[in-house]
């Protein structure tokens, strides 16, 4: 059978000499549901930007339908049925989920937008795959799950035949990528056609026909999902086996180093973000925080870090008040590895070097009365970016160049290797390939032997489940359920917790 | 990486290669004698000593304000104060340089000091103005440019004219006062050498001590500096007050330098030029000598050809305008570029 779309030999390099694709052939079939695995940097996405026109291969060609498709524009994409629903959500907070659906393809009645056609065709198309929106909700009254189903609509308003999806669980709980899941079979089953591009390969297994696996810009293989077992997948992916356990030593807690006492939290607006949270974390232990995006996790570890004003309670790092200013908790032996590697964890055009050292010029090692010290730089780098296994060209490389996930071993190889008295830890492997993931994960629980209190926050259930020695759940602010011993919860029923259908009595 | 940075030094030749192109082709179009005009235009500045000198004096002004805006660039802030420092500074040293006694060599020097404290004082308050009210410092600076010129204006009218004569002007400079000659034959003098010492000092600012990597590292991600716990808004007042000091050092070295009485009655003009030097040096104190040598040549070579044959000196412009178009444009020899990086690529699949 002739393939759908077919990419042939696909090469691209961007100007920086990066190569992120190198000879890639990728062939859809119809109606099928093809994954996409690869560490970050393999180069799915830029395969993906490819065919939806966002970028122009360096070399190779596009067939759509057997005849030759070179996308010039995203528009021109849509329009030859392709549609993205992107990892980061495209639409207007303030519109409607109508309103969203038709931007920029409006159904016209003379010279105003037919609204009610707008409205019902958004309901109909609703109705037809089981997405149960109401077309006059506002998008900024919807839940994450809720958004990406907006986002799915809006391609199939727009006559998508080919639905591209980048990491669509990512931000989704269990229970809602169930459901997803089951909304993606009816896709197919009415013809459409889906690329789903993940790193989770229970999900690969449970729901795609076919895998295309990339690896450092090349393909690895395609492959029927039911004949590759996920050790084989994940080592085609990483190139060798990657152990999803991990063994915790055995040691006593420490004092307590991080306490916070009913704090609440308001954003600019005044609107409360965290409300009567009270945690402690000691010496040798790792608090994991649950919880699905944008249920105050983030603003919760930021305020430990002092780069959000307290509204009221008491947060103590070490016994001493933390002072609500970043630059006064960076000198109580803090290290914080941020939600954002490139706004905040990185300078992108700065070398890795000079990236290593912005927390250490304090230390006489680094600088010595205003001298920066060249010589024990470049050692200290070396052995950092051996150390943490950062694969670069030197540590004279900018930071740009690297990968997701050799950026994220920057940040952690500072903030680790100073050996804090607390770490604060806000989606540490969010968007990183697993190799990496392993690997940050192995220095969290060096730290933890070493004493060190971590502050783990993550969207991940596997790892916080996984690292954490005691678990809290958030949910619209506040702790929804707290577990001394998370080995001893399911995933289902934090589930329920995280989405706020469960909340433990006597807490908060 | 060090292909990156030949690629992008290929990239600002091919750039002002270009540029000349179009001024060879505008020379030929426009005038009756073209080989002439253009052996004016590019052999001219060279042909003698006293040619070259004035390709150096001329460079000397523009390497401090294409300084001024290279620590600016490099800390990703922007303004176009230099023109009004500099000409305030030039004042001061020009009337301390009329009216006080010291020791020579020591005299100059106390003078360049001054100017470039009073430079990093009005440096200062572009910044403090943001930081206190939020005021764009763009906006700030361009406005104190006419303020400072009008303030200066009327000191010079009012309190330090030299009332013996027919020009505004200042009382003639006490020959302790004056920058030394350093080249016989022409006028380049000790400003040449202050000059180079501002650029090494600044570069091994920028990249050996701690607050020069602060700044750079506010340049790259102001976020990044911030989350790393340095105190950005001390940072931006550190890399205002340093430019400001360099725009006022520039404004007392070049009249210290160049003159004998403090006569300008307008605003000279450098502040402008230094963003330019500083956008083909790339915001390197390393190269800003360099890019100003150039500018200063082919200024000249403008200036000879106007005065010697039938093309006028605004055709300069015209080439100044063509670098940093093509010097801005990213996309110049991408293409190249793409094509250099796939054929190493193939490269390395074939060892592989």
């Amino acid at each position: 059978m002739e393939p759908l779309l077919e990419a042939r030999n696909i090469s691209k390099v961007y100007p920086n000499g990066m190569a992120a694709n190198r000879s890639v052939n990728f062939s859809l079939q119809k109606g099928e549901i093809h994954a996409l695995a690869g560490e970050n940097g393999a180069g799915k996405s830029t395969l993906m930007k490819i065919l939806f026109g966002m970028e122009k291969p360096s070399e190779g060609e596009l067939r759509l339908n057997g005849a030759p498709f070179s996308p010039s524009s995203p528009q021109d994409a849509i329009s030859k049925g392709l549609g993205m629903v992107h990892q980061h959500f495209m639409l207007v907070p303030s519109f409607t989920i109508a309103q969203n659906v038709i931007l920029g393809a409006a159904p016209r009645k003379g010279l105003s937008v037919d609204w009610k056609k707008a409205a019902q065709e958004t309901a109909d198309l609703s109705a037809k795959y089981n997405f149960s929106l109401d077309p006059n909700k506002r998008v900024e009254d919807l839940s994450v799950g809720m958004k990406q189903k907006v986002e799915i609509i809006k391609a199939l308003y727009r006559g998508a035949k080919i639905l591209i999806l980048d990491e669509p669980t990512a931000v989704l709980t269990p229970q809602e990528t169930a459901e997803l899941f089951s909304q993606l079979f009816k896709l197919r089953e009415s013809g459409i056609t889906i690329v789903f591009i993940s790193h989770k390969l229970k999900e690969v297994k449970a729901i795609c026909n076919r895998i295309t696996i990339l690896r450092g810009g090349r393909n690895m293989g395609v492959f029927q999902v039911s004949d590759v077992s996920e050790q084989e997948i994940s080592r085609l992916m990483v190139g060798r086996d990657v152990a999803l356990k991990y063994d915790k030593d055995n040691i006593p807690p420490g004092d307590a180093i991080l306490e916070i006492n009913r704090l609440f939290l308001k954003n600019e607006d005044g609107k409360t973000k965290v409300s009567n949270v009270s945690l402690s974390v000691p010496g040798g232990r790792i608090l994991g925080i649950a919880g699905v995006d944008g249920n105050g996790q983030n603003e919760l570890a930021r305020a430990v870090m002092g780069e959000i004003p307290i509204a009221s309670g008491e947060i103590r790092i070490c016994g001493k008040p933390a002072t609500g200013k970043l630059q006064g908790v960076r000198q109580l032996e803090t290290g914080y590895i941020p939600e954002d590697r490139m706004k905040q964890g990185t300078a992108g055009d700065a070398s890795i070097s000079d990236n290593l050292i912005s927390i250490r010029l304090k230390s006489p090692e680094v600088c010595s009365k205003g001298i920066l010290r060249k010589k024990k730089i470049s050692a200290l780098s070396e052995s950092l970016v051996g150390l943490y296994r950062i694969l670069c060209s030197s540590a004279d490389q900018k930071v740009s160049m690297l990968s997701g996930g050799n950026m994220q071993k920057v940040v952690v190889a500072r903030e680790c290797s100073t050996s804090p008295k607390l770490l604060v830890a806000d989606q540490p492997t969010r968007g990183v390939d697993v190799g990496s993931a392993e690997l940050i994960h192995h220095k969290l629980l060096e730290l933890r032997k070493n004493g060190t209190a971590i502050l783990l926050v993550s969207a991940d259930l596997n790892e916080v489940m996984e690292l954490s020695d005691h678990l809290a759940i958030m949910f619209n602010g506040q702790i929804s359920a707290y577990f001394e011993d998370p080995s001893q919860v399911s995933e289902e029923e934090l589930g329920l917790y995280m989405l706020g259908l469960k909340k433990q009595e006597g807490i908060s | 990486m060090r292909q990156d940075k030949s690629f992008e030094f290929a990239r600002t030749l091919l750039s002002i290669a270009i540029s000349l192109a179009l001024a060879f082709a505008i020379i030929a179009l426009s005038s009756k004698e073209p080989l002439a005009a253009l052996r004016y235009f590019i052999i001219g500045p060279l042909d003698s000593a006293s040619h070259i000198g004035n390709i150096i004096e001329m460079a000397i002004p523009l390497v401090f304000t294409g300084l001024y805006y290279s620590i600016l660039f490099k800390s990703n802030l922007f303004n176009l104060g230099a023109e009004g420092l500099f000409f305030s500074s030039g004042l001061l040293s020009g009337m301390l340089g009329a009216t006080t006694y010291m020791p020579p060599g020591l005299h100059p020097f106390v003078l360049i000091l001054a100017g470039g404290l009073l430079g990093a004082l009005l440096g200062l308050i572009p910044c403090a103005i943001n930081y206190k009210w939020g005021a764009s410092t763009l906006v700030v600076s361009l406005m104190m440019n006419s303020i400072l010129y009008g303030i200066c204006m009327f000191l010079l009218n009012n309190k330090f004219r030299d009332v013996s004569s027919y020009t505004i002007v200042t009382e003639p400079f006490q020959a302790t006062a004056k920058l030394a000659r350093i080249i016989p034959g022409t006028r380049v003098h000790a400003g040449a050498i202050i000059a180079i010492a501002c650029c090494v000092f600044l570069y091994l600012f920028l990249n050996r001590t701690k607050w020069g990597y602060e700044l750079r590292m506010l340049g790259s991600n102001k976020h990044f500096a911030e989350y790393s716990g340095m105190g950005v808004a001390s940072i931006m007042f550190l890399a205002h007050a340093i430019s400001g000091a360099l725009a006022g050092i520039g404004g007392s070295v070049e009249v210290l330098g160049m003159y004998s009485k403090f006569q300008w009655t307008s605003l000279p003009g450098y502040g402008l030029d230094g963003a330019l030097i500083a956008l083909l040096a790339k915001s390197n104190p390393a190269v800003v000598p360099f890019a100003a040598l150039f500018i200063a040549y082919i200024r000249n070579g403008a200036d000879m050809m106007a005065r010697l044959s039938d093309v006028p000196a605004e055709m300069v412009a015209l080439v100044q305008a063509a670098i940093i178009l093509l010097i801005s444009s990213q996309a110049l020899l991408k293409g190249l570029r793409e094509r250099s990086l796939l054929s190493k690529l193939k490269g390395e699949n074939a060892n592989a």
